[in-house]
């Protein structure tokens, strides 16, 4: 972008409501243009422009809006878009949501400076992602396989164990049969201080702080912030997996945060709300983020997503949800009744879906040739018992019929010996598929129809009896 | 035609204001700024129009120029474009690729159509003859499967040729024909343009009484989709309403296919581009991508521009509609397109209607599917095409009530409900087949008489009764228990979870169950009507249920659409002997017992 007018400083500050900031009488202000925001005080700020015609300008301040004046202020107009310096230097490295080092240490030195916004991936250069990503835990392996390049996020709810499964995952993600170089980034998107240190130390204990990146707005820190933190984590993300080859993991949470700051700048735009008064506009929104996940033909690096929101009352159909659900390439969802009956990890199977695993691995054979099938056969079987568990309680068992009580008994073995795991226990996907076999087996052979005889007569476990 | 500078006095996101624009018209193509973005006027008040800008509009400052381009938002239609992934404004975003690796940079200028290369033009017509409208002048063989018609375009006047290029290699841009009229003579080349929001005109319209053949059991058997005929797939996230579309665009019995990923995920582009050209049309045997035009907006890609490309998409597939062929289109998704013009119409502060969306959305809806349709196209020689045109629905939340589903049931015939608790227990297609329908089942009923078997209709009707009987029973039974029932119901219950296993439910990943051909289609769902019937009058015989639940022949049967190869259909024939003999058997056991 080119203006030469760059470092213009206006002092004709108009008006200032919730995060905005109205500059008046300006001239050769461009759209997204980044501003520097001096307070009375000579405090500076970050905004940037999301309105502009001849002679105004409509300012969105980052670090918010408090304690600026309609006199004494000034707004310095930069004459670029907003842009964060990366550089391969800055994993190992804690950032504040802006991108600015708070670990004590100086500056990394910047090998590039890109615009936070990026530029939409060709869908014509994707490579389609199809390398399985094994994360030691049964049912997404299993169940909702993980793909190198993939956005899979976790909807949770309050309370729930999101943070120790996104910790594990990204502890012990690797891609059997390859040693290559990878990288984790960790955007806190106005999370509490504790969920951060949680990360920062789950990082540190297994070793792979020396190739993570943090990055953290914090719950007390501005909230429009949080419109850029993900981006400029996502920026990094971009570079070091498609300038420098790393597979890089992104770890962002929590997303109803992010969309909250974004429905705060609508609503002092004053623009005619969607539904719970988000902006019209979020599912592009977060899309922007979202599909910043991928891999590009004839380039090495990979970046996966994992972003993590909790779900307003639970709620699926919540817009967060439910807009994240459509970009998405799946979700993991979490289950409070679950983590009630003290499972761990507490993953509601039925509602969780990675739509990478049919397409990318089970026809291309990238795992076992029986992963498919055994999947398939575990989600019949358990919806099977979790209906007729609702049915029994209605009608009493002895209403059911003795396959029936052969399908509840095996909803207890999956949810107790397939799904329950221990929080560092990591299991190859070997191991899974030989458990899913174990419960499977505890059905007759003639109720697994979703498999192929040629994998039943392999792995079912005839009874001896 | 006259072009007109202005300059923009406003920016916000993908809309801009521009003043200075007195002469410009509704929906004409202008450049905006000093890249030139390409942008549309949606709006005009006295000397300022109103423009949404199809690419991102970041920098853009008050002050820089806009130029109209004297026409409205155009489509070149002509060889090239099948096997072809273009944006939302017919820019092929191979090009683009070759230009900026990877990312997709604003401002990159690039020919709809290759703009060197030569094709084979043979004419069929000669130097002297008189020709109309839509006449085919020549042809050319664009890809194995599909040769293109070249045809005077259906807005040019009728006259006489005065030139006819002889048979040899020209590029789109050479002349091939020169047409004299009353006006003055034209140069006719292997391409014209047409501008998207106008349909292309027909001769007259045709029943709706060809099938579309997707190969999906449950679409073909119980809700079929005709030829030239419109549906919807509304579905919450995760229900597969992606999958289905793909399957579509895979696997139908169409000449030329059009997918348009409107406001959807970049991997899902990725996954046709990867696959099609390994997989081969059932019919020809050739790589399915030979008859494939994909049109991408993704959902990180101007919104704009998301807006134009369903009407980008349709008027390519009228363009192949007017040479004669069968043409399907699947847009997925329509909500994204109808969420763009929301976007657009908020920020041109229109009065909004439901749920923010205008008030237009309804009439905008209806004319997209009006351009459907199979019919008699302009011009000679005689010939039938048709535009299928099958639109997904993304409801938040899953709720059908919201206005995008609730005005697209209004203008299409076949309903396709996906249902968020079959996908749960994944059964897929999820499609729910107590609120699905289909408009077209009497229609394309005469087809299947004529085409696969006589009794299609009766085998349908039968199997659907004893869906919608489980249905009723399953209400039954969520009070009382399965073990309340009657034997007869519970055999109900019983076969129609076969015909949910076995022939609902149809795995997209499975080399032989991707796709079921007509005929294999009739005859799984004859089996389990007469396992019914069979079970039924064994009941009566006073054979126990527990006995027939116990026969191995069941898992035989559900396991057949995927263990029957579909050229080894006489399998099918063989299973059904097997079967009849089973229950003789059992009867024939019982009566000895009786004797005993």
């Amino acid at each position: 972008m080119s203006t030469g007018r760059s470092g213009v400083e206006y002092l004709s500050i108009q008006e200032i409501k919730g995060p905005l900031m109205v500059v008046g009488g300006v001239s050769g202000v461009g759209y997204d243009e980044l501003v520097e925001v001096e307070t009375v005080d000579g405090e500076r700020r970050l905004g940037r422009v999301i309105e502009v015609s001849e002679g105004r300008a409509v300012v969105q301040v980052f670090e918010g809006t408090q304690g600026l004046g309609i006199a004494g202020t000034k707004a310095r107009f930069l004459g670029r878009t907003m842009e964060t310096p990366v550089s391969t230097e800055m994993l190992g490295r804690v950032f504040d949501g802006l991108g600015r080092p708070i670990d004590g240490l100086p500056d990394p030195i910047a090998e590039d400076v890109l615009d936070v916004n990026g530029e939409p991936i060709n869908p014509e250069q994707r490579e389609y992602p199809s390398d399985f990503i094994q994360t030691g835990i049964s049912a997404i392996d299993g169940m909702n396989s993980l793909v190198r390049g993939q956005k899979l996020p976790i909807f949770s709810g309050a309370g729930l164990p999101h943070n120790m499964l996104a910790a594990q995952i990204a502890r012990q993600a690797t891609v059997p049969g390859k040693e290559e170089e990878f990288a984790v980034i960790f955007a806190a998107v106005g999370v509490q201080n504790d969920e951060a240190r949680y990360f920062r130390r789950s990082l540190e204990e297994s070793g792979a702080i020396k190739r993570s990146a943090l990055f953290l707005n914090l719950a007390d820190d501005p909230a429009i912030e949080r419109i850029v933190t993900p981006r400029i984590a996502l920026t990094l993300a971009e570079y070091l997996a498609f300038k420098q080859g790393y597979h890089v993991l992104v770890i962002i949470t929590d997303i109803t945060n992010y969309a909250e700051a974004l429905r705060e700048v609508s609503a002092a735009r004053e623009e005619v709300p969607g539904r719970k008064g988000y902006p019209g506009y979020m599912y592009t929104d977060l899309a922007s983020l979202y599909e910043r996940a991928g891999r590009i033909k004839g380039l090495k690096g990979s970046l996966t997503q994992m972003p993590i929101l909790s779900m307003p009352s639970d709620d699926i159909t919540h817009p967060i949800p439910d807009l994240t659900g459509y970009i998405t390439e799946g979700q993991i969802v979490l289950s409070r009744d679950l983590y009630r009956k003290g499972i761990y990890p507490p993953i509601n199977v039925l509602m969780s879906l990675s739509r990478l695993m049919g397409p990318g691995i089970i026809s291309q054979k990238k795992t076992r040739p029986d992963h498919g099938d055994v999947s398939n056969q575990l989600y019949a079987a358990y919806a099977r018992a979790v209906q007729l568990r609702s049915l029994a309680e209605i009608v009493g068992k002895s209403g059911l019929s003795e396959t029936d009580l052969k399908y509840l008994e095996f909803g207890d073995l999956f949810e107790q010996r397939f799904l329950r795991q221990g929080s560092n226990e990591n299991r190859t996907l070997d191991q899974s598929l030989e458990i899913a076999w174990d419960i499977l087996s505890s059905l007759p052979e003639t109720e697994l129809t979703k498999i192929k005889e040629e994998h039943i007569r392999k792995h079912y476990r005839k009874r001896t009896s | 035609m006259n072009t007109v500078r202005g300059k923009i006095v406003w920016v916000a996101g993908p809309a801009v204001k521009a003043d200075g624009m007195m002469g410009a018209k509704m929906y004409e193509t202008v450049y905006v700024g000093e890249e030139r973005l390409i942008g549309e006027i949606i709006k005009l008040t006295g000397d300022v129009a109103f423009i949404q800008v199809y690419e991102n509009t970041s920098g853009l400052r008050p002050g820089e120029p806009v130029e109209s381009t004297g026409s409205p938002l155009s489509v070149s239609l002509g060889p090239g474009m099948l096997g072809s992934i273009y944006d939302g404004v017919q820019r092929p975003l191979d090009a683009i690729g070759r230009i900026s690796t990877g990312f997709i940079k604003r401002g990159i200028k690039v020919d709809p159509l290759p703009r060197d290369k030569k094709w084979k033009f043979t004419p069929v017509v000669k130097k002297g003859e008189e020709v109309g409208p839509g006449d085919i002048i020549g042809e050319v063989p664009e890809t194995p499967l599909v040769v293109s018609k070249i045809m005077v375009p259906p807005n040019a006047k009728r006259g006489k040729l005065t030139y006819v290029a002889p048979e040899g290699e020209y590029t789109i841009e050479d002349t091939v024909a020169t047409l004299e009229t009353k006006e003055g003579s034209t140069d006719l080349r292997l391409y014209h343009n047409w501008p998207v929001r106008r349909a292309r005109p027909f001769s007259r319209r045709l029943d709706p009484e060809v099938p579309t053949i997707t190969g999906q059991r449950v679409l073909d058997t119980f809700f079929p989709i005709s030829k030239g005929g419109t549906a919807c797939i509304p579905g919450a996230f995760g229900t597969g309403k992606t999958v289905t579309l793909h399957q579509l665009a895979k696997w139908s019995d169409t000449r030329v296919i059009f997918h348009v990923g409107c406001g959807e995920r970049g991997n899902e582009e990725s996954e046709v581009l990867t696959e099609f050209p390994h997989l081969k049309d059932p019919a020809t045997g050739r790589p399915l991508m030979e008859r494939t035009v994909l049109i991408a907006n993704t959902s990180n890609m101007p919104v704009a521009a998301r807006e134009a490309s369903i009407y980008t998409g349709v008027t390519m597939a009228e363009y192949f509609r007017d040479m004669g062929y069968d043409v399907l289109l699947v847009a997925d998704s329509t909500s994204r397109w109808a969420e763009a013009l929301r976007e657009i119409s908020g920020r041109l502060e229109e009065m909004p209607a439901e749920e923010g969306y205008p008030s237009y959305l309804a009439s905008r809806l209806a004319e997209f599917y009006e351009r459907a349709g199979r019919v008699v196209t302009l011009g000679n020689p005689e010939r039938i095409g048709s535009v299928t045109l099958v639109g997904a629905v993304s409801p938040p939340g899953g709720d059908f009530t919201e206005p995008v589903t609730t005005h697209t049931m209004r203008f299409i015939r076949t309903f396709w409900a996906l249902d968020a608790n079959l996908a749960y227990t994944r059964h897929y297609p999820a499609i729910n087949w107590i609120t699905s329908y289909s408009g077209y089942v009497e229609t394309v009923r005469k087809w299947w008489a004529e085409n696969v078997t006589v009794d299609w209709y009766e085998q349908r009707y039968q199997a659907y009764r004893l869906l919608q009987r489980e249905a009723d029973l399953l209400e039954l039974v969520r009070l009382l228990g399965p073990e309340a029932l009657p034997d007869e119901e519970k055999l109900i219950i019983d076969v129609a979870r076969m015909i949910r296993e076995g022939f609902l439910q149809q795995s997209a990943y499975d080399e032989v169950d991707a796709y079921c051909p007509p005929l294999k289609q009739y005859k799984l769902l004859r089996l389990f009507v007469m396992f019914h019937k069979l079970a039924e009058e064994a009941l009566r015989k006073g054979v126990a249920l527990k006995d027939i639940r116990s026969l191995p022949i069941i898992s035989k049967l559900i396991r057949a659409k995927y263990e029957v190869p579909n050229d080894r259909l006489e399998l099918l024939d063989e299973l059904e002997r097997a079967m009849v003999d089973t229950f003789e058997k059992l009867a024939y056991g019982e009566k000895v017992e009786v004797k005993a």
